[in-house]
């Protein structure tokens, strides 16, 4: 091992105290920017789950739609209009919008319908592990999470319940489609999906898009654009982009999981910081014998660097630990956080840039040291 | 004649500035010798700290000329300064300044990383410099394990491992008893007499006179005397210049 790295370990180990004040200031700035990246990501995932789970090569939106929940609605001429398009094999309406459910026991609680033909198999709901998504043709018939049963007041496959005055039984049970607000989400067929949330049998919410084997995707979808003003033709990753745009930067959230995660930075560093400065002023001692004895002031940088790197590489270790219990508790939550490798990788350069930023006051205070203080000593 | 390691001609320093503005040292000229061990004794304050600062190249004289191993300091920068340091010089403190994290070959070891020496041989050459000075058996004991005679006797290994042509010591038998002081001056007298190094032991301590080749004494930044190792002092005249 070399003699620098050997010098930095110890000069790290040896005031435990100060150690573990500085685990405590990298972890807890690790994790709390990993929470806050965990969280976007997680959340960047949700805003966009009904897109991502749908068979569409381009979505037909209002003009101006900002997300998938977004209330516009577009006519459903467009719907004919699109079919005549080169390339389009087909074009299937979507209608979703908020509804009220009522328990049995007369309360109220608030659902988001997502509606579709379930001939078409545009976007049907998915991990089912009750029941069967075919089985939302029946009269009434509606697919729930079962994260939602306390919530919808329902305890299993044919529980029932009404939908704006509509007598509705559950035939068919999901796992982990969780909506990122609070509001559940339930799949019904189509036609049922007006009655429930009053959109006219002309209009819909969006209409999906299907191409034919060998359709240039760009020539449809400015095809499609062609013939309305009031319609925007997106393809599935612009779609994307714009929810998540909206919803964690136009609404503000991003910015605020942004600014924690900030100051998490923040935080970290200053103690980083401090701990490696005060450490550095004990043994300025020995870094001024150090100098006395000829060594260049890089070698001394460099025993002060690795003791930054130390820091950072078992402060990690710690908060990825730590980290991979909170992504464990939350992956059932309406708000999982999500830890991607690029995140991992990201984080742990994040961290060594923290702790080799924290390093600077202390080199900048054995930039200054007077080796003649060994014979005053 | 032994060849000439040090030398430095008509050198002053002051330091501080207006009021509190002192001249440590005033015209200063000499020599140190390979094989030869130098006393420099004085009063405190008499300037002697600061003549073996700027022999150690830890300052540069504000006038005069210095040469370390025919490399003149004038104009050297704080890492130049350090270069020749770490090519020329061992240090041996009155404090030993041991890395107490460090066991004692890491400690000497230590001497040969800062040069960049950090091949396979490096530890066995600290172990060797700890045979030298008669610590062979403590080369994984900790300074705190180390009685003060053996942590002077780990701080003279350290000197000595890099082989310098210069060894600097200050008040190295201080804080150590008579014998183990004995010790300490026979080891640093061996390695000015059978390994050729020039050795300068700043001291208060009589009692390490007898192993000295020279001794020079310094008052008011001046050097006052000179007189071989247990000779009759000879008295020279304040602005005489000692040396070559």
């Amino acid at each position: 091992m070399a003699l620098q790295f050997t010098l930095a370990s110890r000069n790290l180990f040896q005031d435990r105290l100060r150690f573990v004040a500085t685990m405590i200031g990298i972890v807890f700035s690790v994790v709390l920017v990993m929470v806050q990246m965990g969280l976007f990501l997680g959340f960047g995932r949700m805003v966009t789950t009904m897109i991502d789970h749908a068979d569409a090569d381009l979505w037909i939106v209002p003009r101006g739609a900002k997300c998938f929940e977004d209330p516009s609605l577009l006519d459903l001429r467009n719907r004919d209009r699109a079919m005549a398009v080169d390339g389009v094999a087909d074009a299937v309406p979507l209608v979703i919008g908020f509804a009220d459910w009522r328990l049995k026991s007369g309360e109220m609680t608030p659902i988001f319908v997502v509606g579709a033909d379930l001939r078409d198999k545009t976007l049907q709901p998915w991990n089912v592990v009750e029941g069967k998504a075919d089985s939302l043709s029946a009269q009434g018939a509606v697919a729930a999470d079962r994260s939602y049963f306390g919530r919808l007041g329902i305890s299993g496959l044919n529980s029932t319940a009404q939908i704006r005055g509509h007598d509705v039984k559950v035939a068919a049970l999901t796992d982990g489609i969780r909506s990122f607000t609070t509001t559940p989400y339930v799949f019904v067929d189509l036609r049922r999906a007006r009655n429930y949330t009053g959109i006219p049998a002309q209009k819909a919410s969006h209409i999906i898009v299907r191409l034919a084997p060998a359709a240039d995707v760009e020539r449809v979808r400015q095809g499609l654009q062609a013939f309305s003003s009031d319609i925007e033709v997106l393809t599935p990753e612009q779609f994307r982009d714009r929810s998540r745009s909206f919803w964690l930067f136009g609404t503000g959230a991003g910015a605020a999981l942004f600014a924690g995660a900030l100051l998490g930075l923040i935080v970290g560093t200053v103690i980083v910081a401090q701990t490696l400065y005060s450490s550095t002023k004990d043994h300025l001692n020995e870094f001024a014998t150090l100098r006395a004895m000829g060594s260049s002031n890089q070698y001394i940088y460099r025993v002060i660097i690795h003791q930054a790197l130390l820091n950072a590489v078992i402060g990690f270790v710690i908060a990825g630990v730590i980290g991979a219990m909170v992504v464990q508790a939350t992956a059932k939550s309406a708000l999982p956080i999500v830890i991607t490798p690029t995140l991992v990788g990201g984080l742990l350069l994040l961290t060594v840039v923290m702790c080799v930023v924290s390093a600077i006051a202390a080199i900048a205070r054995v930039t200054r040291i007077d080796p003649a203080v060994v014979f005053t000593r | 004649m032994s060849d000439i390691v040090v030398e430095t001609h008509a050198v002053t320093k002051t330091l501080g500035s207006g009021a509190a503005r002192v001249e440590a040292l005033k015209d200063v000229s000499m020599t140190l010798r390979a094989g030869e061990l130098t006393l420099l004794m004085g009063p405190s304050g008499s300037g002697k700290t600061t003549l073996l600062l700027i022999l150690g190249c830890m300052l540069t004289p504000t006038a005069g000329e210095v040469r370390l191993c025919g490399t003149p300091t004038a104009g050297a920068n704080t890492e130049d300064l350090a270069r020749i340091r770490r090519e020329h010089v061992g240090f041996v403190f009155q404090s030993y300044h041991l890395f107490p994290t460090l066991t004692a070959a890491e400690n000497v070891q230590l001497a040969l990383d800062v040069r960049g020496d950090r091949d396979r041989t490096a530890r066995e050459r600290a172990c060797a410099a700890l045979g030298q000075v008669g610590l062979a058996h403590k080369i994984r004991s900790y300074p705190r394990e180390l009685s003060g005679g053996e942590q002077q006797r780990v701080a003279i290994a350290r000197a000595i491992v890099a082989n310098p042509s210069l060894i600097l010591a200050d008040e190295p038998t201080a804080a150590l008893d008579g014998r183990n002081g004995q010790g300490i001056m026979k080891l640093l007298a061996e390695n000015a007499h059978q390994r050729g190094r020039a050795v300068m032991v700043v001291t208060h301590d009589p009692r390490v006179m007898p192993f000295a080749d020279r001794i020079i004494e310094i008052e008011d930044g001046r050097l006052t005397h000179e007189q071989p190792g247990g000779a009759k002092r000879v008295r020279l005249p304040k602005a005489t210049a000692f040396g070559a």
